[in-house]
């Protein structure tokens, strides 16, 4: 069945007149309107063969205030499209803007062509021009589709796909809700990376102070503020735009506007989580409420109970949760630099709300992040306030002695925060480097920042484990590095020291060709890498032959993240931050898989 | 310790081998694995199947210094069409994208305007104005940059100085800028210099601006400007600002004596309204110095002031 524009507009109104919430819900679908009793059948979802999709332009309200967004059928988010597995789609997409657009199908396997990244998989979509996506669908779970071109995304082109599986769904739940977080600013996306052209620290209002030093506040003593400042590093530059400008949205709400989501006691809830943000990574929690992590990026995986969970931009996480009374609980997304925070409300019945917990301590980066984590282990209890654990900075074993850092901040700092030989060769170490990390950790198994010393279970990437083996389980025939680098005081961003826009080599594969890479990031701030057109297993050490699939992973600050790819989708892809505002600057790159045609030698 | 996630595993009871996915590599001679997950694992010998052991760590550059080459590229990779979209939605269509796409994907430009300080000083009852202004415009790599900075009284007169230069990054920190200064001043000697400096952020936050200047007549003189901001509050600032003029030759029809000419230090606290909009008020201790002072006692002057100011940072 196929909703047209027409149906679904008299629906939506049909759902204010049934006594949704007036004003707003005009610009909100259905499963994003407040109040929703989850996803269902006869809810206006876009679904079947054909999906009828128009950008445009719209007014968008929060906070009592009505800012300018650039919307999919005149909704923020946009229209929920819901497939099933082994379906074909078509999408027509008409571009009512003034200026090119596109859609990326997140996390969906698609022939290069369809994977609309301008410039890449296809020419973009011309202002006033329609374009028809068709493909088939190979795959069920959570997803999401965005806008590829210029910053669209960061002003409301981005929405929800579920898709359903063939057979039987291995998770069993009762009700479902999709919860697609965001952050709104009413300063135009540009505006924003203009500021933090000429001022990187401009949305950063928790930044280390006298009074923060005589006060404790800080949390730093007087000889690391002095380390960190000859190095020319901000200990509190967390997240480069934050709730000094942002709304964090959950379906399209603020916290005040409070978007509930219904249940019944006892009922299994599936909460189909998507960070859609251009810049926010959220830590996401229901105080009361356990949580059990079923699927991430769209791929089961096998159940594990948390209490609180770090999303990055653009991963997804399915959790079931499974309130047994009648009250209601609240929906708490972080941000990670604790400068703001979506919220939502799960409730057995409208208007009802739970006490919404204040916004914790802002974490404080720590040598960790400067990639001199280096064998450290596992106890980082320590860590989280001005620990400075050195143990590892020799590049030794895990017994290395822990090293005067007061020594250190003397003339040998400088060398050793930027020292070409910790890179390969063809690495560019000029302008764009301002750090390579001299002993990256691999931080898989660790607690995401800020929740280092929470009381409580946090999911770790360790605890991904896929549910179904992996397909391909040969061994890597070839090992790949690469460093995500950057200049922080310069807001330039890029892979191996170079910014795509300087006329990068591609990162070319064989097709087929099983390759271990390893991501080292030579930044103090986390960097969600996305591949298109594939899914890689993060190497985490877990049950061989389950290793979890990820389209998206977070590579902590200094740290490095180990994956395997089979690089089975020959054509060209992009590779990228998920970071709007990094790719924007310069982190990205094209993947290419070669031969077209024909299976690999 | 906070409690540990529990696993819901399909496969409890079962044994899970406790080699690592690095150590069945085929890379296993180059040492893949420094740190064998079982030697880190405080729970050897424990049932390992809800548990992970730790990701591997796998070596990279760092744990080989000395920039090695990555492995080369099986020849297939190299092998088929540069762009593939082009066999299908054809060559110009996709090459204008590209265009696009680099632009897009670090070819940021930016312009900007910096208004350092534009103040009004207090000096025992003689009042005057200061400014000190700059722009730049341009990418990462290569800007052009336009400063000017001068005083004036409330009588009309004022001198000053503008320069044009072209700044181009040498470091993360540092850019060397290059261009032409011109001088307005009072007495009508109003001399054009070119200019070589080096601008940018040196350890502990010294926001520094040094420059050689070279007039047409010849004359070589220099000046290293440095300010630092300490945050009192996220709004509060105070600015210590430095700043040294030194002259290689007398120059006396510029009031010029050789070496150290002449030195400034103020301390301003602004407050940022926002954060491109910040009032101050401060006070600026100047003297000028050697050959320099006498010209100026000659001239009538005063070599040494203490000025109260009050004035305005902003930028945009």
């Amino acid at each position: 069945m196929m909703t047209t524009n027409l149906d679904r507009r008299s629906i939506l109104r049909g759902a204010v007149a049934g006594g949704a919430v007036a004003g707003l819900s005009g610009l909100l679908p259905a499963w994003a309107q407040t109040g929703s009793a989850g996803l269902r059948a006869d809810l206006p979802t876009l679904t079947g063969p054909n999906v009828d999709l128009t950008v445009g332009h719209s007014p968008f309200t929060v906070g009592g205030r009505t800012g300018h967004a650039i919307t999919i059928n005149g909704v923020l988010p946009a229209p929920l499209i819901r497939l099933r597995e082994g379906q074909n789609v078509r999408l027509s997409v008409a571009n009512g803007l003034d200026e090119d657009t596109s859609i990326h199908w997140h996390g969906l396997l698609v022939p290069f062509q369809m994977d609309g990244v301008p410039g890449v998989s296809f020419p973009g979509i011309k202002a006033r021009e329609t374009f028809v996506y068709e493909f088939p669908i190979r795959q069920s779970g959570t997803f999401w589709y965005h806008s590829h071109s210029n910053l669209q995304e960061a002003m409301g082109h981005y929405g929800p796909i579920v898709i359903d599986p063939a057979g039987t769904d291995p998770i069993a739940y009762d009700r479902e809700h999709v919860l697609v977080l965001s952050d709104w600013s009413f300063m135009h996306p540009h505006e924003i990376l203009d500021k933090l052209k000429k001022s990187p620290g401009y949305f950063n209002r928790s930044r280390t102070t006298l009074s923060g030093l005589i006060s404790g506040e800080d949390g730093m003593s007087l000889e690391e503020r002095r380390m960190w400042g000859q190095m020319r590093m901000d200990p509190r530059d967390i997240a480069d735009v934050n709730g000094s400008t942002y709304t964090y949205l959950i379906n399209g709400h603020g916290p005040q506007e409070n978007w509930t989501g219904l249940f019944r006691p006892g009922e299994r809830v599936r909460l189909r989580i998507i960070n859609a943000s251009a810049m926010s990574i959220f830590n996401v929690r229901i105080p009361g409420l356990a949580m059990t992590v079923v699927n991430a990026d769209g791929e089961n995986v096998r159940p594990v109970e948390i209490d609180e969970f770090q999303i990055s931009v653009a991963e997804t996480y399915d959790v079931v949760v499974r309130p047994m009374n009648d009250r209601a609980y609240t929906l708490v997304a972080e941000s990670v630099d604790r400068s703001g925070m979506a919220r939502a409300t799960l409730a057995p019945r409208p208007d009802m709300t739970a006490e919404v917990p204040p916004l914790r301590e802002v974490p404080t980066l720590t040598m960790r992040d400067m990639g001199m984590g280096g064998m450290a282990g596992m106890d980082h209890s320590a860590m989280g306030h001005g620990g400075m654990d050195h143990s590892g900075m020799g590049h030794g074993g895990p017994a290395a002695a822990p090293v005067d850092h007061a020594a250190m901040g003397h003339g040998g700092m400088d060398h050793d925060m930027r020292n070409p030989d910790n890179a390969p060769a063809g690495m560019a170490v000029g302008v764009g480097v301002d750090m390579i990390s001299s002993d990256p950790a691999n931080r898989l198994g660790e607690r995401p920042m800020g929740l280092e010393d929470v009381p409580h279970r946090v999911l770790v990437y360790t605890d991904l484990v896929s549910l179904a083996p992996n397909k391909d389980q040969r061994p890597p025939s070839r090992a790949l590095e690469i460093h995500l680098t950057g200049n922080m005081e310069r807001f330039m961003w890029g892979f191996d020291g170079r910014k795509f826009s300087e006329i990068v080599e591609p990162i070319r594969f064989e097709r087929n060709e099983r390759v271990r890479v390893t991501l080292v990031n030579d930044t103090m701030m986390a960097h969600p890498i996305h591949l298109h057109g594939h899914f890689f297993e993060l190497v985490t050490g877990g049950p061989a032959g389950h290793q979890p699939l990820k389209h998206t992973v977070n590579v902590a600050p200094g740290s490095k993240v180990t994956f395997d790819l089979t690089a089975d989708a020959p054509g060209d892809w992009a590779f990228h931050c998920h970071m709007l505002m990094h790719m924007h600057a310069g982190m990205f790159n094209v993947v290419t898989v070669r031969p077209m045609d024909g299976a690999a030698s | 310790m906070p409690a540990q996630p529990s696993t819901a595993d399909p496969h409890a009871g079962h044994d899970m081998p406790t080699t690592a996915p690095s150590q069945s590599d085929p890379h296993a001679g180059h040492d893949m694995s420094t740190m064998s997950p079982s030697q880190a694992d405080p729970h050897a010998g424990h049932d390992m199947s809800t548990m992970n052991m730790g990701p591997p760590d796998v070596p990279t550059s760092a744990d080989d210094e000395g920039r090695p080459r990555q492995p080369p590229l099986p020849p297939a990779a190299l092998s088929g069409p540069a762009h593939a979209a082009d066999a299908i939605w054809g060559a110009d269509q996709m090459s204008g994208a590209r265009d696009v796409l680099r632009r897009e994907n670090g070819d940021v430009r930016a312009t900007a305007v910096i208004v350092d300080r534009l103040e009004v000083g207090f000096d025992d009852g003689e009042e005057g104005w200061a400014w000190d202004v700059a722009g730049w415009t341009g990418g990462d790599i290569n800007r052009f940059w336009w400063k000017s900075e001068g005083e004036g009284d409330f009588d009309g007169e004022a001198e000053g100085e503008v320069q044009a230069l072209y700044s181009r990054a040498i470091s993360p920190f540092w850019d060397v800028q290059a261009g032409v200064r011109q001088d307005f001043r009072e007495n009508g000697e109003d001399p054009t210099h070119l200019v070589l400096g080096l601008q940018g952020l040196a350890p502990y936050w010294w926001e520094v601006d040094a420059a050689a200047f070279l007039s047409t007549e010849g004359d070589l003189t220099a000046r290293v400007e440095a300010e630092y901001d300490q945050r009192v509050t996220q709004r509060l600032i105070l600015q210590p600002r430095v700043e040294v003029e030194a002259s290689a030759s007398d120059v006396p029809e510029l009031g010029l004596g050789s070496g150290f000419t002449h030195v400034e230090a103020g301390v301003r606290l602004r407050y940022e309204i926002a954060k491109e909009f910040a009032p101050y008020v401060g006070v600026e201790w100047s003297r000028e110095l050697g050959d320099t002072a006498d010209f100026t006692r000659a001239a009538g002057g005063e070599p040494e002031h203490t000025r109260f100011v009050i004035g305005l940072k902003a930028w945009f």
